[in-house]
């Protein structure tokens, strides 16, 4: 059957063909994006304007999951530390389990929801209604105008919501640990200082977040700018920006815990 | 001597093709826009009207072909030097594309702000906004934003837009589409008499036959401040050219009276739609 054989192959390649063309595009973008970051003219207002979209709005919900998800940690930990008679120990699982992962990974995810959402439909209700032409067409580059400012402000802003939603879920931790638990509050501070590392830790939970908003800022620009089909293709490419952007975020965390631990001997 | 008056080629499209993931959407196009001509481009939807405007702005790249602006080949161009050819144009986009973000007084001020090859004073910028607002009767309304006007008001903004650098060459995508008769009216009589202040060449895309008619038949009197017929209704048939496109075709190219001798069923449709 080397009829229905060739044409399996072509489907195949068809099939192949669209991700990797798409993959390419957004590898483009990424580039021109980072290249406008040094070509005049620099859109300052814009950048200003991003971050407090971005960053201070962002705080509220930061603060809030942040919270809840050292307060949990500190729950959930102190009942398997109880076991073992470690229960003093409980702020320095809920430290090292925040800074190294659930701080960078909830608040990026959270930034993915509110931000790449956002800039997907924003720019993708441009395009629909041909604003991102008419850009072009006025002597405006809107990769510059648009997609950079937003990258700019993302890796400025996602790193310090970390350390926001860091501190926050250590406070979360220390709720229970002194009002559930009975931990005297020196003891559950102590032990949040006493084990962190510089580079395992620190570095680490500052470096994924910076990762973390080239995706979150990058996927939302990608999928807006590629909207077609009028206000049901702006959903669409809202709700695609979501979920690449998300699952994107758990395959680099995985990518660069590896790094970390294999360079850093824990 | 101006360019209206030279007569030379403003606009030239040699053999050009555009498809969209396989779809043909222009087919072996070519045509020739002078100085100073107006062009009304007629076609039912779909059949690529605007995206020749569209790749004689360099906003898309054809497959096939050359096009020419102002004797230069646009299609080996990167988007940083088309941005000196487009801003001798002007466009009216089909949805207007006003920047929803910005005022009225903003959104016009853009390309004078914005195309580098325009240098305009920024002391002059207010005045000549005001003035372009003005022009399309809609001085009252600078601090108001494209959400805040009704969709003829945003139409006029968006012409306000498009010709305050003066820009030589003007095109304009379905102008008068969704808009009732009389703010219909009012859009054209406006763009004739841009055209005939500004003695630019003009690229009119419609599927409203009657908008041609106005654009080929009618003038503004400057000295009256209306539109009246064409030397008292004596059409200059060499100052407008009638194109009708099909299917990503152009499938005539002409003048009136010409459009209105074809027997093609397609062609007539158009025409018949006057009476």
């Amino acid at each position: 059957m080397v009829a229905s054989g060739s044409g399996d192959r072509y489907s195949l390649l068809d099939f192949v063909k669209e991700p990797v063309l798409a993959a390419q595009e957004f590898f483009q973008l990424s580039g021109r994006a980072l290249k406008n970051i040094f070509r005049r003219p620099h859109y300052g207002d814009d950048i200003i304007l991003q971050m407090d979209a971005i960053g201070v709005g962002s705080v509220p919900i930061v603060i809030l999951i942040g919270f809840f998800s050292g307060a949990v940690m500190a729950l959930q930990m102190s009942r398997a530390l109880a076991q073992y008679g470690q229960i003093g120990r409980t702020g320095q699982i809920v430290s090292l389990t925040l800074i190294r992962e659930l701080g960078p990974v909830l608040t990026a995810i959270m930034v993915a929801g509110r931000n790449s959402t956002g800039i997907a439909s924003e720019l993708g209700s441009m395009k629909v209604t041909e604003q991102i032409d008419a850009m072009r067409a006025l002597g405006t580059d809107p990769v510059q105008k648009l997609v950079t400012p937003r990258l700019i402000a993302t890796a400025v802003m996602l790193p310090l919501l970390t350390i926001i939603a860091d501190f926050v879920g250590m406070f979360g931790g220390f709720i229970i640990a002194r009002f559930l638990l009975g931990l005297l509050s020196s003891q559950y501070w102590n032990s949040v200082w006493r084990d962190l590392d510089w580079y395992l830790d620190i570095t680490q939970g500052l470096v994924k977040p910076f990762v973390f908003a080239f995706v979150v800022s990058l996927v939302g620009c990608y999928f807006g700018l590629r909207t077609t089909g009028g206000t049901q293709g702006v959903g669409r490419s809202t709700t695609q920006a979501m979920v690449v952007a998300t699952v994107l975020i758990f395959v680099i965390d995985l990518l660069f815990t590896q790094i970390f631990i294999g360079t850093g001997g824990a | 001597m101006s360019v209206a008056e030279s007569h030379e080629s403003v606009l030239r499209f040699e053999h050009v093709s555009v498809s969209f993931d396989g779809e043909p959407a222009l087919l072996d196009v070519s045509f020739d826009a002078r100085a100073g001509h107006s062009h009304v481009i007629l076609g039912a939807a779909g059949s690529g009207k605007t995206v020749l405007l569209k790749t004689a702005m360099g906003l898309v790249k054809p497959q096939d072909g050359k096009v020419y602006v102002f004797g230069q080949d646009i299609t080996t161009m990167n988007e940083r030097a088309l941005f000196a050819i487009r801003s001798k144009i002007g466009m009216l986009f089909q949805e207007s594309a006003l920047f929803d973000s910005l005022n009225i007084e903003e959104n016009v001020a853009y390309p004078l702000l914005n195309q580098k090859s325009i240098d305009f004073p920024r002391s002059q910028v207010l005045p000549r906004v005001k003035q372009a607002l003005e022009f399309v009767e809609l001085g009252n309304t600078l601090g108001k934003f494209p959400n805040e006007l009704s969709g003829g008001m945003r139409r006029r903004a968006a012409i306000a837009r498009a010709v305050v650098t003066e820009p030589p060459l003007q095109m304009y995508d379905s102008p008068t589409a969704g808009l009732d008769p009389i703010t219909a009216h009012t859009i054209m009589a406006l763009l004739i008499k841009e055209r005939d202040v500004s003695k630019a060449t003009t690229l009119m895309v419609t599927h409203r036959y009657q908008d041609g008619n106005l654009m080929a038949n009618f003038r503004y009197n400057s000295d009256q401040g209306r539109l009246e017929p064409a030397r008292e209704g004596v059409r200059e048939p060499d100052q407008t050219t009638f194109m009708v496109m099909k299917e990503g075709r152009l499938i005539f190219e002409g003048d009136q009276d010409e459009l209105e001798a074809s027997h093609d069923p397609y062609i007539t449709k158009f025409y018949k739609q006057r009476t």
